[in-house]
């Protein structure tokens, strides 16, 4: 019991040093705060996979009554340290990504064309901006057939990221 | 019929819903990898900028380093006190007779085989375009060109006031660069993007156009040559390395020297000269100020606009006037009551961190609160004189920490003018700078904006300070001014707004640290002075690269510098890590790994983020740190004729042994004799904990002198570090050369 208990301090002090890394890339002025609009990139950096409305949550919990447009460490770390604990937002496996991108082609192609890719990402789920769609589309498209071979895709980036 | 329609509604809502789904999985995953790419990227800008600052300080902490051993040192042997001597000989700013024979150029014969770039004087328009023309075709311009162009460059220099200023009614607009640093890509670029300079077209060139590329000659011959075609027009700044002693470390002596290996050493001399007649700043219409690095709280504008900018020889070292030999004899005495107990000087291995321990304050009223660490170097060389002035500067650091450490500044004295009625007999000496004065120009070459309010000492470079908003507002009041513009950082998007848009960083070399790493800009002021911000990045290659590719090559090139560093420090991370390990199990944890190598490195970076890229295998969750280790070792050492320690004594001070090299070849003849080598070898392990015997010192020195006349060639040396330190990984010892 008693380790169990040293473990899970353990664990929360190596989360405290880690977050703390993480928010000190964007604490631009040295003084515990980070722009909200960064907010996002640390939580994902920190290995978590929120979708956006998720990530509105949480902002909403870490934000000031008043909102500032600025995250202090102090209400940032409690929440954070939470989130690891309790394995929120888990990343995706690789297969269920693939799944995914199989059920936007059901005809079993094997890629998706150009149109198809801007039309899902812009029109459904959490739309894109145009600035996150061009840069998807400057890496997924394979400029001979103008479409995305998915699998590949994913096994470069998946690849990328290790 | 209706169950059939619903059953076909039920489907394609279903459909339509797994698609809205996987759509929704796509984007929360590619938004996650944005955001790591993200990451990563600030990572490595960290290390970039980190190691930068910390090669300054270094150059910095260099001269005090050998300020303090002339102190602590004693010298066993004549020999040993005139080398020593040797290394504080003041170079003096050349007289005018001497810059006679330096400037003569015209006993220089061009082979009629020279195919490249012919200049007659007075310059014309044309012939400033047709330079440019002939550097992108990778000409080259002969030695005679180029000091004549020095040597008029020099006559026009000297008749500019230290504050230029420049009005937009006579030229529409005005271009603002940056730093350029000898990227002859980038101001080719800004030519063809922007427009040639003309009567119509002003430029404001704003320091920092030698060093780390590989043109900086070219580029200072352009520069030159627009400069004397359009005096009124064309503008150029000082900045911190248009520094000769900047120069030997930073890569554009060696450029001078290798580009031209007969007449390169005239030209260094010129170009010392040169430098010190560039102006300070420029002032555009009375509302815009253009300066290299910034501004202290303590800047005095009609100061500067009024002291000889040209007995500010470097920014590095600061000169002291006989008469200061009078106060320092007076310090000298005052000293002698209050030295008991004092804590070692900062720059010492072992004291590193005494910026942050509290002081005594001290008793000394007399000190002056100097902020950059300065070595004061006297003509005089009598020993005693000497380690007085090494004792007043190391005083002065002492003060500097203090501050530093938040005890309030000692009230300083007002330096007696009295320069002028001091001048001894024997003093063909040019009159030196005073102390103030030299500090102004420190300041407004090296310091840096940062967001907090307040000034404080510039750790970082070593150097100026940091000014906050405050500061800022406080000059541009004071002297009815709209915004500063400055260069001297690198900015990932070549200029950056800060302080309430009151100051413009403006930055011209792209892809500085790396291909793909920053983009450059430059800015437009027209009659409004609205600042208009062109950027560029002048490499094709990048376009095509997607940002996953930019940020993997600058992050692989970053990384490799962070290992190179990890691996020049093996022996004291080792240590550490041995004391993370009490129980010698040969593991530790990552978390212990982060501790104990940014105390080993001190570059602030963040080690947990970094950790995937320079720790790969784990044996439950932990780190074998042996073997790690011994694999940074594989990347750099190959040789085992000399011993691994040495060998990463010297990869760690590499930039910092040729530095000293070259000051000890003061005549750049390129060899230092073996008695030179062992002395500074000795001088310098003497403060490295190194227990390298003299035997092994001359071992070394014997068996890299080749020819054995009792010469060591300085680029024999490096050349042969140089491939000790390549391949032969795993390979036979005796097979090396």
């Amino acid at each position: 019991m008693a380790d169990d208990r040293d473990r899970d301090e353990i664990a929360v002090a190596e989360f405290h040093k880690k977050i703390k890394e993480a928010f000190e890339v964007f604490d631009h002025e040295s003084n515990n705060t980070v722009d909200v609009r960064e907010v996002g990139t640390i939580i994902r950096s920190l290995g978590c996979c929120p979708s956006e409305g998720e990530l509105h949550d949480l902002i909403a919990e870490v934000e000031e009554e008043e909102p500032t447009g600025y995250i202090r460490f102090e209400k940032f770390l409690p929440v954070m340290t939470e989130v690891l604990l309790e394995r929120r937002y888990r990343p995706i496996p690789e297969d269920i990504l693939l799944r995914a991108f199989e059920v936007l082609d059901p005809a079993k192609r094997g890629f998706l064309s150009k149109d198809e890719l801007i039309k899902y990402m812009t029109e459904e789920g959490e739309p894109f901006s145009q600035e996150e769609m061009e840069e998807m589309l400057s890496a997924a498209i394979d400029p001979e057939s103008n479409s995305v071979l998915y699998k590949d895709y994913i096994t470069m980036m998946v690849i990328d990221e290790n | 019929m209706g169950s059939g329609t619903s059953t076909q509604h039920h489907f394609a809502f279903q459909n339509a819903e797994k698609a809205f789904r996987a759509a929704a999985l796509i984007q929360r995953w590619y938004r996650r990898y944005v955001a790591r790419l993200e990451m990563r990227r600030r990572c490595t800008w960290s290390i970039f900028q980190s190691i930068e600052y910390a090669g300054q300080q270094d150059q910095v902490k260099l001269h005090n380093f050998f300020s303090y051993l002339v102190d602590h040192f004693t010298p066993s042997s004549h020999n040993e006190r005139d080398f020593l001597n040797r290394m504080f000989t003041e170079e003096q700013p050349p007289q005018a007779s001497e810059m006679q024979n330096s400037g003569d150029y015209e006993s220089i014969e061009v082979p009629d085989s020279y195919t490249g770039p012919r200049l007659a004087f007075p310059l014309l328009p044309d012939h400033a375009t047709a330079l440019v023309e002939a550097f992108r075709r990778k000409q080259r311009l002969h030695a005679r060109y180029v000091l004549n162009l020095l040597h008029e460059a020099r006559k026009h220099l000297v008749q500019l006031p230290n504050i230029n200023r420049v009005s937009t009614c006579y030229s529409e607009e005005i271009t603002v660069c940056g730093d350029l640093h000898g990227q002859l890509d980038d101001l080719i670029f800004i030519f063809y993007k922007n427009g040639l300079p003309s009567p119509e077209r002003a430029y404001v060139f704003n320091g920092d156009f030698v060093d780390r590329g590989k043109d900086s000659v070219e580029i200072l011959m352009v520069l030159f040559a627009f400069m004397l075609v359009y005096p009124k027009e064309f503008h150029l700044n000082r900045g911190n390395h248009e520094d000769h002693i900047v120069n030997l470390r930073y890569g554009f002596t060696k450029e001078v020297m290798h580009k031209y290996k007969i007449h390169g050493k005239k030209i260094l001399k010129l170009l010392q000269d040169v430098f010190c007649w560039l102006p300070l700043a420029t002032l555009v219409d009375e509302k815009v100020l253009i300066l290299h690095g910034g501004v202290s709280d303590r800047t005095d504008l009609e100061l500067l606009a009024k002291l000889d900018r040209h007995k500010i020889v470097s920014t590095m070292r600061y000169k002291t006037r006989k008469e200061n030999k009078k106060q320092a004899e007076e310090k000298g005495n005052a000293n002698q009551t209050g030295s008991a107990g004092r804590p070692s000087p900062w720059f010492l291995p072992q004291s590193r961190s005494l910026p942050s321990s509290p002081l005594r304050p001290s008793t000394h009223k007399t000190h002056r609160a100097g902020r950059s660490s300065s070595v004061p170097c006297g003509v005089p060389l009598d020993p005693k004189e000497l380690s007085r002035r090494v004792r007043h500067s190391v005083d002065l650091e002492l003060e500097r920490c203090r501050q530093q450490a938040g005890f309030p500044a000692i009230k300083e004295k007002e330096e007696p003018s009295s320069s002028e009625s001091e001048v001894d007999s024997d003093a063909e000496e040019p009159p030196q700078p005073t102390p103030e004065e030299w500090r102004q120009v420190v300041d407004i070459l090296w310091s840096d904006p940062m967001a907090q309010e307040g000034c404080r000492a510039n750790t970082v470079r070593g150097g100026g300070c940091y000014f906050g908003p405050n500061v800022t507002e406080q000059l541009l009041q004071k002297y009815n001014l709209q915004f500063l513009i400055r260069s001297h950082e690198c900015k990932p998007e070549g200029y950056e707004f800060c302080h309430s848009r009151k100051v413009l960083t403006i930055f011209s070399a792209s892809n500085y640290y790396e291909v793909g790493s920053n983009r450059g800009a430059y800015v437009k002021l027209g009659p409004d002075l609205t600042p208009h911000i062109m950027q560029f990045q002048a490499n094709k290659a990048t376009h095509t690269l997607t940002m996953r590719q930019r940020i993997s090559r600058v992050e692989e090139s970053a990384l490799r510098a962070l290992r190179e560093k990890l691996f020049a420090h093996s022996s004291d991370i080792l240590v550490e890590f041995k004391k993370h390990d009490k129980d010698e199990t040969g593991l530790i944890t990552l978390s212990d790994w982060a501790a104990a190598v940014e105390s080993v490195l001190h570059l602030g970076l963040p080690w947990r983020m970094l950790r995937p890229q320079l720790v790969s295998s784990l044996t439950d969750n932990k780190l074998a740190y042996k073997s790690w280790l011994e694999n940074l070792a594989k990347e750099k050492l190959s040789q085992q004729n000399i011993q691994s320690s040495l060998l990463e004594t010297l990869y760690r001070n590499r930039s910092n042994l040729e530095t000293i090299f070259r000051i000890i070849d003061s005549d750049h003849s390129g060899s230092i004799s073996l008695d030179e080598f062992r002395h500074t070898w000795k001088l310098f392990s003497s403060h490295m904990n190194i227990d390298i015997t003299d035997d092994c010192i001359c071992d070394l020195a014997r068996s890299i002198d080749f020819n054995k006349d009792g010469h060591i060639d300085i680029n024999e040396f490096l050349e042969a570090f140089r491939l000790v330190e390549q391949s032969c990984s795993g390979a036979d010892v005796s097979d090396c050369p």
